[in-house]
């Protein structure tokens, strides 16, 4: 009886293994193994190995932080990037999400709290990516909407579904008022904004836009009542209890013009 | 066990579809560009005269939004070309099975006239490190390469192509070339190859091989597409040239001069002009694919008999 050769395969195994390690760090000896045809020093051929790997990376964090890299310039935006790499790389082939932990990583990042607002700008950034490649679902349609208006003293039943890309943000900064700010080409006076206003934002894709709207006072709280489940009374006293001046019919006329609920349905009238 | 039956495709039809043995329906034998998102509504306003479109599969790996509404107005007008960066076929880990299911879904959904992936693998542990990454050419890595390639072809009931790399060192456990490697893959597991001439002429300079001698110890029958790129210029440790592999400029003449013997030999084979970073403006990406589409009108048809490219 011979015994299967897994001799083979288990050594390929070993060198990706350290091929893998040595590429996102670039203190680590060069893996065993390798050969160059001059008799070179593979460092230097490994080197574009390291580069194309964090440099790819930093550029897809590049792409779905455009905000965070203005406030803090490419260089330091690109050297926090390669830490975070570094640290959290990406475990899907799908970069489209990769970053959703670079918010809690600038919290933490000491050479960032001068910027105490930046982490939840970040949050603001992977909102709207987030909303970008969301499921498409159509808005409510009108007709839908004069029958669940027409519900009188039944209205408060009301189910509302909101579209998959709506997300909701709270924060004791500015975040609104300086994401929009750098939504132009001459970005403007920053000093003049008082980052320390606090802003909620609501944020959801309508037709192949995404939308960063300032919310309301409650709008959040209401938002969020919907998404888990409450009835469009119960949502609008959770709205007023967190904000007591939350105002219902502003609020949801703002997300139905702007296609943030996909249904609306009255449940049956149980019979006793 | 090679792969056999085809899936029936619905779609535009390709024309002169290429005659990769046992795929029925091929890219057409034209140049095509890959499909950038900046260059989506331009595309779609003026529909410019282009053989066919190939878009990375993991971009389009989202549930909904612009990505999904643009690629489906552009096919209702193009072929496409669907093509892998990520399925990490050269890993010693058994293939991400989510992964076959989300290009399933996709080619469900958009029908490309080919599937391609690469000779490299890309994920280890856990980890995505999004880049093509090298391996040693051993008759384990061959057993787990063919496998990986069944399994694909078995989950998406269809041939796929197979990219040569562009590499930029080799293992002393290697025990094969490169194109013994190739030919032995396309062998065992009927795949087809996509030839990337630009990785040619790179991986030849980087280990200081002869790009022609290559070309002529590849099956070229087996290809279904090729891919023309721009590199840039580095050196290594001895300050020996170092082409790194950076679809940042134009094709450069190294590669249109291999490219001109590639279909001198093939006759007119579908050809893509891949441009994936400082891209340029549509007009710019379809007068190289113009250009490529001159050299095969040249070359219009495949020679058949008499003396082949290498004077052999």
């Amino acid at each position: 009886m011979t015994l299967p050769t897994i001799a083979p395969a288990a050594c390929v195994a070993g060198s990706q293994s350290e091929f893998a390690a040595a590429l996102l760090d670039p203190q680590r000896a060069v893996p065993a193994g390798l050969r160059t045809w001059n008799g070179s020093d593979p460092r230097a051929r490994l080197a574009v190995y390291r580069n194309n790997v964090v440099g790819s990376l930093v550029d897809a964090l590049a792409e779905t932080f455009p905000v965070v890299q203005q406030l803090v310039g490419p260089e330091f935006f690109r050297a926090m990037a390669a830490l975070f790499v570094r640290q959290s790389p990406p475990g899907s082939q799908v970069l489209a999400h990769y970053g959703q932990d670079l918010p809690s990583f600038i919290a933490a990042f000491a050479p960032a709290q001068g910027l105490p607002y930046l982490a939840d700008v970040a949050r603001l950034e992977v909102a709207r990516v987030t909303a970008h490649h969301a499921a498409d679902a159509d808005a409510v349609s009108d007709a839908a909407l004069r029958l669940a208006l027409a519900s009188g003293n039944r209205m408060g039943e009301l189910r509302l579904v909101l579209h998959p890309s709506v997300a909701t943000l709270e924060s004791g900064h500015a975040v609104v008022t300086l994401w929009a700010a750098h939504q132009v080409e001459d970005v403007g006076d920053i000093v003049s904004v008082d980052v320390d206003v606090p802003e909620s934002a609501v944020v959801l894709r309508a037709g192949l836009d995404v939308l960063v709207l300032r919310a309301p006072d409650g709008a959040v709280a209401f938002v969020e009542a919907l998404r888990a489940g409450l009835d469009l009374g119960d949502a609008a006293a959770r709205a007023l209890a967190a904000a007591p001046e939350f105002d219902l019919t502003a609020v949801l006329s703002q997300l139905l013009a702007h296609g943030a609920v996909s249904s609306l349905d009255l449940p049956p009238r149980l019979t006793s | 066990m090679p792969y056999i039956a085809t899936r029936v495709r619905t779609g535009p039809p390709a024309p002169e579809a290429a005659g990769v043995p046992g795929m029925a329906v091929g890219l057409p034998r034209r140049a095509g560009i890959g499909l950038k998102p900046q260059h989506l509504r331009e595309v779609l306003d003026t529909r410019p005269d282009i053989g066919f479109f190939e878009v990375h599969a993991e971009n389009y790996m989202v549930d909904g939004g612009p990505f999904h509404h643009f690629l489906t107005r552009v096919r209702e007008h193009y072929t496409l070309s669907l093509h892998g960066v990520g399925l990490s076929i050269g890993g010693t880990e058994p293939l991400d099975e989510s992964h076959l299911d989300r290009l399933d879904q996709l080619i469900e959904r958009y029908q490309p006239a080919a599937y391609s992936e690469h000779l490299a693998w890309s994920s280890h542990g856990g980890t995505y490190y999004n880049d093509l990454l090298p391996m040693p050419y051993d008759p384990a890595t061959l057993d787990s390469v063919c496998v990986h390639i069944d399994r694909v072809q078995e989950r998406l009931q269809r041939r796929m192509l197979l990219e040569n790399p562009s590499t930029y060192l080799e293992f002393e456990a290697s025990t094969m070339s490169e194109t013994a490697f190739l030919r032995e893959v396309l062998k065992r597991t009927g795949c087809g190859l996509l030839l990337d001439v630009n990785n040619v002429h790179v991986s030849c300079t980087n280990h200081g091989r002869d790009a022609l001698a290559y070309l002529r110890d590849l099956p070229l029958a087996a290809v279904g597409e090729v891919h023309l790129a721009g590199f840039a210029r580095d050196q290594d440790a001895d300050g020996a040239l170092l082409l790194i592999d950076s679809h940042g400029s134009p094709v450069d003449d190294a590669v249109w001069g291999l490219y001109a013997h590639v279909i001198a030999t093939l006759g007119a084979v579908p050809t893509l002009l891949e441009r994936d970073n400082d891209v340029p403006a549509v007009e710019t990406l379809w007068a190289e694919a113009r250009r490529a589409d001159e050299a095969m009108r040249a070359r219009a048809e495949p020679r058949r008999c008499g003396m082949s490219w290498d004077g052999a």
